[in-house]
């Protein structure tokens, strides 16, 4: 695994990242629906990579199988003659791809910068200041050695799910006498009003109407 | 080769951050606006996945977020397609440039 795992990491982000870009550069719409398809799939490759297999299982199925079955329908709906390949002027080009090569320096180079490693220490000029307000109890997060050697692809699966239905697994704190865990029942209530929501006014927006004679240019 | 750490997946979560906000901003059809927005989207959720991975304190969260922003894209997708299509019915275009006045 040690080993395989920078080459499965450069092949799977070579995919995606090609991806990407030829989403970005391909003129035809239905063209760079086809990128994205493999730009997701690569994604979900690297989820599946850094052992989130949960995730990873509900990007291939809410994402390339639902999220772009949409946009491809979208696309042979609405691709019609010479809306196919609608083009930027390229000074808009220029502009566009200079401030996106600006923005990935810049991202880039605050990446090395930061050096991120390990969990978060308190820095000691703020040690003394209360800036949470219950203090965080680091000795209940799960260890990173324990969860390696366990390979059961059960594992967070389980673990979410109880979380979702209301049972703490997240971060504990302590409170009072005792050590409370974060759970994510409200979150989960919050998203399910969300998409019913969203589906009626899918279905409201969408729905089938008489169509103009006229054409607006 | 060195193992892989957490700045090549950050690195790979920008590259899919810039290739969306350039695609948002150099394409004139409506649905191609939206797969940028899609590229966005994935670039924050390789993020969130590979922060979860690499810092075991944010180990659950990080899988909670990303299958929160999932759901919401696909929500997200659905309307805008939506009102994608309603645009089309009525304008017989789908050129965001010539959705200047958007009286339906």
């Amino acid at each position: 695994m040690d080993a395989a795992q920078p080459i499965l990491f450069w092949l799977i982000a070579a995919v995606t990242g090609l991806s990407a870009i030829g989403a970005v550069v391909a003129q035809n719409i239905v063209r760079s629906a086809t990128w994205l398809l493999f730009t997701l799939a690569g994604s979900a490759g690297v989820f599946f990579l850094l052992g989130a297999d949960l995730v990873g299982a509900v990007q291939i199925l809410v994402y390339v199988g639902g999220t772009l079955v949409l946009v491809i329908f979208g696309v042979m709906l609405t691709a019609q003659g010479p809306f196919i390949n609608i083009k930027a002027t390229s000074a808009e080009w220029a502009i566009s791809a200079i401030v996106g090569l600006l923005l990935l320096s810049v991202l880039v180079v605050c990446v090395g910068w930061l050096q991120f490693a390990g969990p978060p220490q308190f820095r000691p000029e703020t040690a003394g200041q209360q800036i949470r307000p219950v203090e965080t109890v680091t000795e209940f997060a799960p260890k990173k050695d324990e969860l390696d050697k366990n390979v059961q692809t059960s594992h967070y699966s389980q673990t979410i799910g109880q979380g979702f239905l209301g049972v703490g697994v997240g971060p504990a704190h302590r409170e009072g006498a005792g050590v409370v865990r974060i759970n994510y029942l409200l979150p989960f209530e919050l998203v399910s009003v969300h998409l019913l929501v969203v589906l009626i006014g899918a279905a409201y927006l969408g729905r089938a109407k008489r169509r103009r004679k006229e054409i607006v240019p | 080769m060195n193992p892989i750490g957490l700045d090549q997946y950050l690195c790979l979560g920008a590259l899919l951050f810039v290739c969306g906000v350039i695609c948002m901003a150099t394409k004139r059809n409506a649905i191609g606006v939206l797969i940028g927005v899609e590229l966005v989207l994935n670039g924050g959720n390789i993020n969130l996945v590979a922060f979860s991975y690499f810092n075991p304190a944010f180990q659950i969260e990080g899988m909670i977020f990303a299958l929160f922003v999932i759901v919401l894209a696909a929500g997200e997708a659905a309307v805008a397609l939506a009102i994608v299509l309603n645009f089309y019915n009525n304008h017989m275009t789908v050129d965001v440039d010539s959705a200047e006045e958007l009286k339906g």
